[in-house]
């Protein structure tokens, strides 16, 4: 039962950090490398509302999430969409997006030592426990799941039961012959490059509570999340939510079962297990 | 061989003969970005070998080269460094094997994605292996090796990945291979076993990504997981090999020669804004040289020709 | 000219204007003493440095200039300069670094990268050049084999051994005293350091009668560390002790507490003595022992403190920062005493006695065998609590819960 509830608030964890980059990945292409820098950007806000402004660091949602919207639709708009069009194919864009997402990522941790500073940045909120079935966990975990499962259902509420959620889905699938039926795909594009960078950043926010950051370790969290994204089955946010859970049970059950040591081990060979059986993902569909 | 590759090819010995005498010209700093650009240069060079003509995307160069680190490490002691290297080889090309084996099927972001978590697995594996049943105390590499020397070492590897390269392009191998780069369908439709000639190439670059991670070990003297396995390098070889280009076999090296000059530059004007004027900079040369070194050259070299003919 | 055109001839004219600088090298001011230092500004290291190495540079380059600089031999002062790189905490970068400032800048003096691992790759070229290199975050049970091959490393903050046998006779003592039982839980971070102290710890807690109930590793970057605490104290252990990196002390202690794990004796590694440890914990951190300490009384010592906070605006932490500090003291009452000819700064750091904030420092084959090796929380501030024969210690206290 422990390992059960650890796993699921593991999972959900991780569900936070490859959220925004499935909709980066799956409706928009691009393969952004610098996703991770977007949520330290956002644990960065909810730790200086919390240290210098005394409020709860949730309060920072009301800046973060609109102030990563607007900077990933600049993002998209300037610097993505030229390489979109200049690619011929779907090959050429992921080439010419990791290039240019990886020099992004480093501007973007020169800017955050600039402006935050290089040391580690860490507060308690939350830190507390609860006790669900008698065991004690972290509050701050349990909120991040309950933030991590409301943020999944709006979004998948979202995509499936709106016209813009459909046009985003249809994307997700064709680009070209998205263009076809009247969905203007250049701008919903830029728009799920700009909500995945929002929910991303939000991501940050419910993390930063329990993990310690610094300006640099947002490679450890774009690593996570791709390795997700790609578990799941690109463009499927329900693939990325199934995948987080597996990856958080299976780690917790290694961790807690066999050895603490090999809990990243077995999270990656569960991945590339995947791959090779099913290379197109967990929800994935087939490429013709 | 026609007449123009034997120029060729006497010109890069030549070259080659020419850069062996660099540490008795130069030494300390110039000699230390030297290594840096020899060891990019192998590493880049094997790597585009693969990915060149298969146009896969292999993120697995750290997990190589950590291991070839790490076989140093571990038998610095009691076996000869010349040992070492030739088993931290075979340890890369091994992996290698094993993992071309098992994926090269794969095609795309996922090939490129596995890769990145195969680097990640291999590093988990080491490390626990180190923690749990070496007993070790640190992995230190104490050995008298100088940089003269590493830097003699690294030339002899791009030498053998040229040669290797240019064997490959003239023989059966490469032509199959330029061939399942252009049509996968296409290559099995005229009898290639397209699954092999991949195979072939992925393992030679893991050997040489071995090779380098030992020839650097000493360099180090002291082996960190987080610092042999680190991430960054790999993705520091996939972006200067296309920087360059990866459809000539020089084009790597026109990558990486300007990119670490550039770094370095930034690096030593800048030191307090590093990251922030490498990431820029970064992009910039994404945006204005989209179809690598190569391409700008080669574009140059046909404008150059069509003047000529109008002149 | 369009705009595309304009922005590349831009481009190349910074380049070529680089490399023409990087050719030539800077130019070797007179007066000043210049000062080079290299160490992670990005990278996993960089947040290390960020409290324990750069702020102390920035310190000691303040208060030596603020006087007129350094007083020399012949009377006259000079100030020093400091020539700052980030190695992106890759020991290629840092080995490049020193080459560079060795022989492109030609600086003066340079000062020990952060860390063991980026030590020991620039070892050799601190040695080929003959700088001296006091390192103040180096710590390495190959001190005697070290020091022999590269005659101007110095080594100050203790070795992986002592800090192991420092803790075991802490548990010991309390055991003997009746405190607390002999069950130990160990945990370590699978990465260099990690390893090494639990691979130190392992026979030395045995000899000393402790019996090891729960022995785990987990790698480095673990985001959720309760199984490793559950599985701590399922065991039930009566002490606990952690051989951890920084992100994942923070982590241990917090679900430490979440869980309920409150032993008597709980110690954690690496960052236990960082300020920001007790600004997240607050209170509860009341106990908890740690790697390093200081003795903050000393005169010399609050004085330290006092200054770190009011020109960096940081606090300093309980255990490298003070040795940091001091290896910055050395080097200066050394070129202070005979000049910049580094082979007769080597020699003499290698003789004579130094008064820093540690208290007097003499380094015998070049290193210092007096050091800090358990600190302990204790009213809001991290005491060294054992040590390798330094006085001032404070007795230690059990923890009582959290």
């Amino acid at each position: 039962m422990d390992i059960l509830i650890t796993g699921v608030l593991l999972g959900a964890t991780y569900s936070l950090i490859a959220m925004g980059l499935t909709l980066q990945y799956g409706v928009a292409r691009i393969m952004n490398l610098a996703n991770g820098e977007m949520l330290v950007a956002g644990a960065f806000g909810a730790f200086w509302v919390f240290t210098t402004q005394k409020l709860s660091p949730f309060t920072s949602v009301a800046f973060v999430a609109p102030g990563a919207f607007v900077l990933n639709w600049l993002i998209y708009r300037f610097l993505l969409r030229p390489l979109v069009r200049r690619a011929k194919n779907r090959g050429m864009l992921e080439v010419d997006s990791i290039l240019a997402t990886f020099g992004m990522a480093f501007a973007f941790v020169g800017i955050m030592l600039l402006v935050f500073g290089g040391e580690y940045f860490t507060y308690s909120y939350l830190d507390e426990p609860v006790a669900i079935f008698g065991s004690p966990f972290g509050l701050n975990r349990v909120v991040a799941c309950l933030v991590s499962v409301a943020l999944c259902g709006l979004l998948y509420l979202g995509l499936n039961a709106t016209r813009t959620g459909m046009a985003l889905r249809a994307v997700a699938v064709d680009p070209a012959a998205a263009g076809l039926v009247a969905i203007d795909v250049p701008r919903m594009s830029t728009f799920a490059f700009a909500l995945g960078g929002a929910v991303t950043a939000v991501g940050g926010i419910v993390l930063s509570t329990f993990l310690t950051m610094d300006a640099s370790i947002g490679i450890v969290f774009t690593m996570k999340a791709l390795i997700i994204v790609i578990m799941g089955g690109v463009g499927d946010v329900r693939g990325a939510i199934i995948a987080s859970l597996i990856l958080g049970l299976a780690e917790t059950a290694v961790a807690s079962l066999i050895d603490p040591g090999l809990t990243l081990a077995a999270a990656y060979l569960l991945f590339l297990l995947v791959l090779l059986f099913r290379p197109e993902g967990l929800f994935g569909r087939r490429q013709s | 061989m026609t007449r123009r590759e034997t120029v060729s090819v006497a010109m890069v010995a030549v070259a080659l003969a020419i850069l062996a005498c660099l540490p008795f010209l130069v030494d300390g700093y110039l000699l230390s970005l030297a290594v840096g650009i020899a060891m990019y240069t192998v590493l880049a060079t094997s790597w585009a070998l693969f990915s060149g003509p298969t146009h896969y995307i292999s993120l697995a160069t750290a997990a190589f080269y950590g291991l070839g680190a790490y076989v140093v490490a571990a038998g610095v002691d009691v076996i000869p460094y010349a040992v070492l290297l030739g088993l931290a080889g075979i340890a890369g090309g091994v992996v290698a094997a094993l993992v071309g084996l098992a994926t090269l099927r794969l095609s795309g972001v996922y090939f490129v994605i596995f890769t990145l978590g195969l680097a990640e697995l291999v590093r988990q594996i080491v490390t626990w292996v180190q923690n749990n049943l070496t007993g070790s105390r640190g992995m230190y590499v104490l050995t008298e090796i100088t940089e003269r020397m590493i830097f003699w070492e690294l030339l002899a590897l791009a030498a053998a990945v040229y040669l290797i390269g240019w064997l490959v392009t003239r023989s059966r191998l490469g032509f199959a291979l330029r061939i399942i780069g252009n049509d996968e369908v296409v290559a099995a439709h005229v009898g290639i076993n397209s699954a092999a000639s991949k195979l072939a190439l992925f393992v030679i670059s893991g050997t040489f990504a071995g090779t380098v991670g030992a020839v650097m070990a000493p360099r180090f003297t002291y082996i960190e997981p987080s610092i042999a396995f680190s991430p960054e390098l790999s993705f520091q070889v996939v972006i200067m090999a296309l920087l360059g280009g990866v459809h000539r076999l020089w084009g790597p090296l026109v990558g990486v020669i300007p990119f670490t000059i550039l770094w370095e530059v930034i690096a030593g004007r800048f030191p307090t804004q590093t990251v922030l004027l490498l990431g820029i900079a970064f992009l910039l040369i994404v945006y204005l040289i989209p179809n690598g070194v190569v391409g700008r050259i080669e574009s140059a070299i046909k404008l150059a020709g069509r003047s000529v003919k109008h002149g | 000219m369009n705009r595309r055109t304009a922005l590349k001839a831009v481009i190349a004219a910074v380049f070529a204007g680089s490399l023409a600088s990087l050719a030539i090298g800077a130019a070797h001011a007179a007066d000043p003493i210049r000062i080079g230092a290299v160490a992670p500004k990005t990278g996993p290291l960089a947040a290390g440095a960020a409290v324990t190495h750069w702020p102390n540079i920035q310190l000691w380059a303040h208060q030596v200039n603020e006087q007129g600089g350094l007083k020399m031999k012949d009377g006259t002062r000079r100030k020093v300069e400091i020539i700052e790189y980030d190695d992106r905490t890759n020991p290629g970068e840092t080995i490049k670094a020193v080459q560079r400032l060795a022989t492109q800048d030609k600086v003066d003096f340079i000062l020990a990268p952060y860390g063991t691992g980026l030590n020991l790759a620039a070892a050799p070229i601190f040695a080929k050049y003959g700088y001296p290199q006091i390192t103040s975050t180096s710590i390495t049970d190959k001190t005697a084999e070290l020091t022999k091959r590269y005659p101007s490393i110095f080594f100050t903050l203790g070795t992986t051994t002592a800090l192991a046998n420092s803790v075991a006779g802490i548990l010991v003592k309390l055991h003997n005293e009746g405190k607390i039982g002999n069950k130990v839980a160990m945990v370590n971070v699978a990465d260099a350091f990690g390893i090494e102290l639990a691979e130190s710890a392992r026979p030395i807690f045995k000899d000393a009668g402790l019996e090891i109930v729960f022995d785990k590793s987990y790698p480095l970057g673990t985001q959720d560390l309760s199984p490793i605490v559950k599985g701590a104290k399922a065991a039930n252990p009566d002490a606990f002790v952690a051989w951890s990196y920084p992100p994942d002390t923070f982590g241990l202690t917090a679900q430490a507490k979440i869980e309920g794990l409150d032993t008597k004796a709980f110690y954690t590694a690496v960052a236990t003595a960082f300020p920001v440890y007790l600004a997240k914990f607050g209170k509860s951190v009341n106990g908890v022992l740690g790697a390093g300490g200081v003795n903050p009384d000393t005169p010399a010592m609050k004085a330290y403190y006092a200054a770190h906070k009011k020109v960096t605006g940081k606090d300093a932490d309980y255990w490298a920062s003070p040795v940091m500090y001091a290896t910055l003291q050395v080097l200066g009452q050394a070129i202070e005493a005979v000049g910049t000819d580094r082979k007769a700064v080597t020699d003499y750091i290698k003789n004579a006695t130094f008064k820093t904030v540690m208290g007097p420092w003499k380094f015998t084959n070049q290193s210092i065998h007096d050091f800090w090796t358990v600190g302990q929380w204790q009213n809001g501030t991290f005491y060294g609590v054992a040590s390798t024969g330094l006085s001032g210690a404070k007795p230690v206290i059990t923890k009582t819960g959290w």
